[in-house]
């Protein structure tokens, strides 16, 4: 089901590596390294999302949440309190950690699809929280002057760096969780995927290993948010509603959700798609979402991570 | 010697098990003797899987209660009490059918060697080696249960006999001490329960004590030491097979009244 081999992973490196280069010497998509660092911040979400969904069955709708928590703490104790960014980031991991085990633990104790109504709620519940604690968060304005990073002294200070800084963010994630797939951990949440009476009789306590796959894709949220934060200097609600939820489900959808390299392409393609691409269709662009959802689901149900396989399969027989 | 024999592994007492107003189990009491081979027999519908699913902890009895090496174990958890050396198969097949035959008994590992999600995050070398130990005890349990050529193979693609043994298999990898199987010859040929047989009389002599629930009475009267005969979640008779086989009540039981 699984064989993540060195070779692609070296080959989207070398991608990687070469990306901002490459837009540099085609003036048409020059601005297209700004568009992949959104590509790469919500990338580091799908990675984790999926693990959630295609490993543990469990579906989060409130992973925009996870991902605020992450952009307000950095903006707010950087702003208002002028703290060091990468401490800030390191506190808005643990207070989404703390925040997904409240939330994740007790619906996942439970058999079925009870995370999906708790992360629902949760989410509307901390969009609110965005929108009303003006004092806070800047309420719908947002908050502005959130500083850049910089690493040892050395200032992120253009589009490029910020480009290798998230890209390094996901190609670490990336392996952290291909190792984690390959591992014991990942033979047990197989397991549970294919028979949880029987994994449980083996020994394998379910419901932990959900709450930690969900605490896990959270935490990769919330990373993502504070990147996110001081990428942009600016956090407003908006970003965070119900329906980038929602974006993020279609960009696994669309990649494909039992395969991590489905997390990488779905969440690339509908960053194009919908800061570049489908520009065009303006306000008219969720009817196309809906349109390339259902498109896939019934042709391409294990998503372009799966074509390889089907074009395989085509060709043995 | 003979104490060590004697000592019950398991415990079943005045365990009592309702669903509504169905009664399916009532006032049940049984041992199981350390290192022996225990066999569960009754009519459909007479409560045995739901007696394997209390002691195997899917879900816990309403009454009464189930001691494993002298502690109650019916409010644990399943997972709990795989840990503490009871391993189970399924009436129904359980495998892992995406995993590979290898896999799916590494996996019966999980109670003995476990890896941390960071470990297994970051690589440590703590944690390849665990997996290597894994491996190695996985392909043993291959080779006992003879099933080393396909150990590559996908687990749906066994036969329905290969798929009962990798199931025994996997429970063997977890080292219990009590090991239930829930009908290991249901739907198989002759050839195969015969395996069937022979890998549990092997299992057994390693020492471990073997609970089980079995349909047909050829390989029942084989390889058990005792049998418990249930019907409508009462214990109608325990003994021997040879007593068992000519017990009258069990007979009417199974024949109905005329016979």
């Amino acid at each position: 089901m699984l064989r993540i081999t060195k070779l692609p992973i070296t080959i989207f490196a070398l991608f990687i590596i070469f990306f901002p280069w490459i837009a540099r010497q085609i003036p048409a998509i020059d601005h297209y390294t700004d568009i992949m660092v959104f590509a790469g911040i919500y990338c580091l979400i799908t990675i984790g999302l999926s693990l959630l969904m295609g490993y543990a069955g469990q579906i989060s709708l409130g992973h925009a949440a996870f991902y605020g928590i992450g952009a307000y703490v950095s903006a707010i104790l950087t702003v208002r309190y002028g703290l060091n960014p990468w401490a800030c980031m390191c506190i808005g991991v643990a207070v989404t950690a703390a925040v997904a085990l409240l939330v994740g633990a007790p619906s996942l104790k439970l058999k079925g699809h009870y995370l999906a109504m708790a992360t629902l709620a949760f989410g509307i519940i901390i969009f609110i929280i965005f929108n009303e604690e003006i004092e806070w968060t800047g309420g719908p304005d947002g908050m502005a002057g959130i500083p850049g990073l910089s690493i040892f002294g050395f200032e992120l200070d253009s589009v490029e760096k910020y480009f290798y800084l998230v890209w390094g963010f996901v190609l670490a994630a990336f392996v952290f969780t291909v190792n984690v797939i390959q591992s014991g951990t990942g033979r047990a949440l197989r397991a549970i995927h294919a028979s949880e009476p029987a994994a449980s009789a083996m020994g394998v306590d379910v419901s932990r290993f959900k709450i930690m796959i969900f605490v896990y894709s959270a935490v990769l949220a919330s990373l993502a948010g504070s990147l996110y934060a001081h990428y942009l200097n600016f956090v407003n609600p908006s970003t965070f509603d119900l329906f980038f939820s929602i974006k993020l489900l279609i960009m696994i959808a669309l990649g494909g959700m039992h395969n991590i390299w489905g997390a990488v392409i779905g969440a690339g393609l509908i960053t194009f798609l919908s800061y570049e691409w489908l520009h065009y269709f303006e306000e008219f662009d969720v009817i196309v979402y809906g349109a390339i959802l259902l498109l896939v689901t019934i042709f391409l149900p294990q998503g372009l991570a799966g074509v390889p396989g089907i074009v395989k399969d085509w060709f043995r027989s | 010697m003979d104490t060590v024999r004697e000592e019950n592994v398991l415990e079943v007492q005045k365990l009592v098990m309702t669903f509504g107003g169905l009664m399916a189990l009532s006032n049940l009491n049984f041992q199981v003797k350390k290192g022996s081979i225990k066999a569960i027999i009754g009519p459909n519908g007479a409560g045995k899987t739901t007696l394997f699913n209390i002691i195997t902890g899917s879900f816990p009895p309403t009454e009464g209660t189930v001691k494993f090496k002298d502690r109650s174990i019916q409010h644990l958890k399943a997972h709990k009490i795989a840990d503490r050396g009871i391993s189970r198969t399924f009436q129904t097949v359980e495998l892992f059918g995406n995993m590979t035959v290898l896999e799916n008994v590494m996996l019966g590992c999980h109670t003995r060697v476990r890896t941390s999600f960071m470990a297994s995050g970051f690589v440590l070398p703590q944690s390849r080696r665990k997996e290597k130990r894994i491996r190695e005890s996985a392909l043993k349990i291959l080779k006992f249960i003879g099933l080393t050529d396909k150990f590559k193979d996908s687990a749906d693609s066994l036969p329905l006999g290969e798929q009962k043994l990798l199931e025994i298999g996997r429970a063997l990898a977890s080292e219990p001490e009590l090991i239930c199987l829930d009908e290991p010859a249901a739907g198989l040929n002759e050839t195969e329960t015969h395996v069937a047989s022979s890998l549990i009389k092997a299992i057994n002599a390693k020492g471990i004590t073997v609970l089980l629930v079995e349909h047909d009475m050829k390989v029942v009267m084989n390889i058990s030491d005792e049998i418990v005969v249930l019907n409508y979640g009462q214990k109608i008779a325990e003994g021997p097979p040879e007593d068992i086989r000519n017990n009258s009540r069990v007979i009417e039981a199974y024949l109905g009244a005329e016979a």
